[in-house]
């Protein structure tokens, strides 16, 4: 493979150079050079500097946003003034269907107590209180979730009384969460404080039995952009029993009963691992590390479920169903990359995403050189095994830790130790992440917490051809001459994955980074006088912008 | 018009010492505002002749938008202008918030208005300055001096101590100042000469000591200031005498507060007697060394 210019030790000097000493010392152990083979040590999960453009969102967006907002049929109430309410309505795009499990979708409603000035003097306890009468009145839902904005937790209400008071006044299941944004570093905290509260009053709440073999849940699959329907699809196909997915596409009941699985399959690792851990510890069900997206992936995680049930029909069918999706793939998989091969990627998202879409970028030839998460911690970049050697600091202490103990009623060990060991043996791995630093190149810059300026610094020296991020960086980074495609909200597309949402992602970004687009307009300020055109921004060199100073002479 | 604002540990004595002065003010023909910054809402207790009066923040939630000055602001004692802030109950929302929500409606139903003619508006803070809400007089000019009341006891001289950090942190941007220290006397030792050396190494004054007398409280349990309930008392006399000196007072500073360790020496030599005094002394200096 051809070295990079500048190298991935130079480009670190280059983004280091500007800032003041302390800010430097911090930023070194946040960006490193990639070492497949012993992945070095990353600074993550610690605090932004405050100045500093960070991509992160808050722990009530982690929270609200993430976890708990693609479920339909809880009625999720905002405590707070109306912003936070309004601004997490359905940004993420999270698409589902309603069932006869689940026949209510309020996901396209947004409420909130709105909070006024006299709330926050006198306690908005009895606002809320209110507020989920009348939703009650309104919707009858089968559960209500409370979620708490910042002056919630400043001015000391109590959501969890409240959501008890209303849980025996309604007779419907009602609880809260204590997702304040200002708790902890990122939005991370708020996946955390979710998962405790989904599992603390959600999960086993159901006495429904779940029919059918291979019974599993998929954590960590939001649906965005319909992503759940190709994974359902292929469960249904293949023969698994899907019983719950946390939380896209998926109902109150579905969760419920989720503790009826024999497996849990954990995709979005970052904010839904505690939940899997929570459920082997209570229920006894392992949980298996999969990647829906790509095409090697996707078949990949599939045999590893086959293979985990091992049941003989199971694998031929799974094994029926890739070949069958692959044949359908390949061609899509061989056009574009001609026109693709070689081409550079960089992803900064999330804390899974900017891992798994790099088996995208693969399948397609592509080259990713640099990639980064928002939100993760140290094991996201490095690998499980990195877990008791990573420093409990003030900020994560803050985040409740809740105590789960073995249910004698309800446990049922799916595999003993020496099952486990024989699957590991097999290459099914279970209650284990080996990271992302072992997947990516050598040398490749691993950048946690990227903020705007080092943004732009790597477009300026490396002109990809691509950027992956959200939408604080679309249009900076388009105004670059660089295609910003958002993996967190899809911008408007997906679904990508599964084989399905693949070829979808493969034509898009086919489209992104072969685009003419770039070749044909001439920014106004680059166009001459007289009426004639200068020369095309591409001409330009991607980064014109910050070559602007070096441009204007050739104008003149 | 002077804008002055009382600080002081809770239970020391701040309402009822802004009421009393307050109230020989108004003797000495001043116009007075005083604005109780306390959700408990007791602030003018005494200058209205008991509790009752509607607090600010109710009539707002009450009211809606539509509120009018003469609404929460009502005549008491002496010609003086009486206020509540209120605020919620114990334990709920945030009163600080309330406070700031307050003043600012205040502001705008022209309360200090110059038609009002007003010599000395009084705010009357509870306890130590716990939040920004409770920092609002302070703040933005609200308040222009600013005098803490203390005793010579430990907690009391560490509250006051505390309230200076707060004002040097807005003496630059809001412009307030120290006026001095009013010693509300506990019969502590040596309380008179210690609080004028914790003043003077504040780089204020003490500008009043107010002996300790039961009167204080016989007035209060007939809802009256000192000088309404017996003008003869010889308590009157002192707090005509901490009037006259507030109204004449020209040392306004910037605090120096000092830190614990010199607050605590200083409390060895001179709350202790005689030849405790010595000793104890050395073993601070020991411990400190």
């Amino acid at each position: 493979m051809n070295e990079l210019v500048p190298t991935a030790a130079e480009a670190k000097q280059e983004l280091l150079e500007i800032y003041p000493k302390k800010v430097r010392r911090k930023r070194e152990t946040q960006i490193l050079a990639n070492d497949p083979e012993a992945p070095p040590v990353i600074g993550a999960n610690s605090r932004t500097i405050p100045g500093i453009i960070t991509q992160r969102g808050c722990a009530y967006a982690g929270c609200k946003g993430v976890v708990l907002g693609p479920t339909r049929d809880i009625l999720q109430i905002t405590h707070g003034p109306i912003g936070c309410g309004y601004y997490s309505w359905l940004t993420r795009r999270n698409q589902t269907v309603p069932d006869e499990l689940g026949p209510e979708n309020y996901m396209t409603y947004s409420l909130s107590t709105d909070m006024q000035e006299q709330e926050i003097i006198f306690g908005g306890e009895k606002k809320l209180k209110q507020a989920i009468l009348e939703a009650y009145e309104i919707f009858k839902p089968r559960a209500i979730a409370i979620c708490s904005t910042c002056p919630v937790g400043l001015i000391g209400d109590d959501v969890h009384a409240v959501a008890r008071e209303m849980k025996e006044t309604l007779g419907i299941n009602v609880f809260g969460f204590s997702c304040e944004g200002y708790k902890g570093v990122s939005q991370s905290a708020g996946h955390h404080i979710a998962n405790n509260q989904f599992f603390k009053h959600v999960v086993g709440q159901s006495e429904r039995t779940v029919e059918g073999k291979f019974k599993i849940n998929m954590l960590g699959e939001y649906n965005i952009g319909g992503d759940s329907f190709v994974i359902e699809d292929l469960f249904q196909r293949c023969g698994f029993t899907l019983v719950a997915t946390f939380s896209g596409n998926a109902c109150y009941e579905d969760m419920a009963s989720s503790q009826q699985a024999d497996l849990d399959l954990v995709q979005c690792y970052r904010s839904i691992n505690y939940m899997a851990q929570m459920m082997e510890t209570k229920y006894g069900i392992p949980w298996m590390k999969v990647n829906f997206i790509g095409a090697k992936s996707t078949a990949k995680a599939l045999r590893k479920m086959a293979n985990y049930f091992g049941d003989a029909g199971l694998i031929d069918r799974t094994e029926a169903v890739i070949a069958e999706e692959l044949a359908k793939l390949t061609p899509v998989q061989a056009e574009v990359r001609g026109r693709c091969e070689g081409k550079l990627a960089m992803l900064f998202v999330g804390g899974s995403r900017a891992h798994h879409y790099q088996d995208l970028f693969t399948d397609m030839g592509m080259r990713v050189i640099s990639a980064g998460y928002e939100f993760a911690h140290r094991d996201d970049y490095e690998g499980r095994n990195v877990i008791p050697t990573i420093k409990v600091d003030a900020d994560s202490r803050n985040i409740e830790e809740i105590e789960v103990l073995r249910d004698p009623a309800a446990f049922r060990l799916r595999k003993t130790e020496e099952e486990k060991a024989r699957l590991a043996e097999a290459g099914v791995l279970l209650g284990d992440y080996e990271g992302m630093m072992p997947q990516m190149d050598k040398n490749a810059l691993v950048i946690d917490d990227i903020n705007h300026y080092e943004s732009e610094k790597m477009i300026e020296l490396y002109k990809p051809d691509v950027f992956c991020a959200g939408i604080k960086e679309k249009y900076v980074v388009q105004k670059m001459g660089v295609p910003c495609k958002q993996l967190h909200n899809y911008d408007i597309g997906g679904p990508y994955a599964g084989f399905e949402g693949a070829a979808n992602f493969y034509r898009e970004i086919d489209r992104l980074v072969n685009t003419r687009i770039w070749k044909m307009i001439t920014p106004p300020w680059l166009e001459k006088k007289n009426g004639e055109s200068g020369p095309p921004l591409a001409a330009r060199g991607p980064h014109h912008l910050a070559h602007l100073s070096r441009l204007a002479p050739e104008d003149d | 018009m002077r804008k002055v604002a009382v600080y002081g540990k809770g239970g020391i004595g701040k309402s009822t010492t802004t009421q009393n002065t307050v109230a020989a003010l108004a003797e000495m023909g001043r116009k007075v505002m005083v604005v109780g910054c306390d959700p408990k809402a007791d602030s003018t207790r005494l200058l209205m002749g008991g509790l009752g009066q509607k607090t600010v923040l109710d009539t707002l939630r009450e009211e809606g938008e539509d509120v009018d000055l003469d609404d929460v602001l009502r005549p008491g004692w002496g010609a003086t202008m009486c206020t509540e802030s209120g605020g919620p109950e114990p334990g709920v929302g945030c009163a600080g918030r309330g406070i700031i929500t307050s003043i600012n409606l205040l502001e705008q139903l022209g309360a200090y208005d110059e038609e009002k003619n007003l010599d000395y508006v009084f705010y009357d803070v509870l306890g130590d300055v716990v939040c920004g809400g409770f920092a609002m007089p302070m703040r933005e000019g609200k308040a222009q001096e600013i005098y803490i009341v203390c005793s010579g006891e430990m907690m009391a001289m560490y509250a006051a101590n505390n309230i200076c950090k707060g004002i040097v942190k807005f003496a630059e941007a809001g412009g307030v100042r120290l006026g001095g220290l009013i010693c509300n006397s506990r019969k502590v030792d040596n309380e008179r000469e210690m609080i004028e050396e914790f003043a003077r190494r504040l780089g204020t004054k003490m500008i009043h000591f107010l002996p300790r007398d039961n009167d204080v409280q016989r007035a209060e349990i007939k809802r009256k200031t000192v000088i309404e309930w017996n003008p003869y008392a010889p308590q009157a006399d002192e707090y005509r005498a901490l009037a006259r000196k507030i109204d004449a007072n020209s040392l306004f500073v910037i605090p120096k507060p000092i830190d614990m360790d010199e607050l605590e020496t200083l409390l060895v030599e001179y709350g202790l007697l005689g030849e405790e005094v010595a000793e104890e002394v050395e073993e601070v200096e020991e411990v400190a060394a």
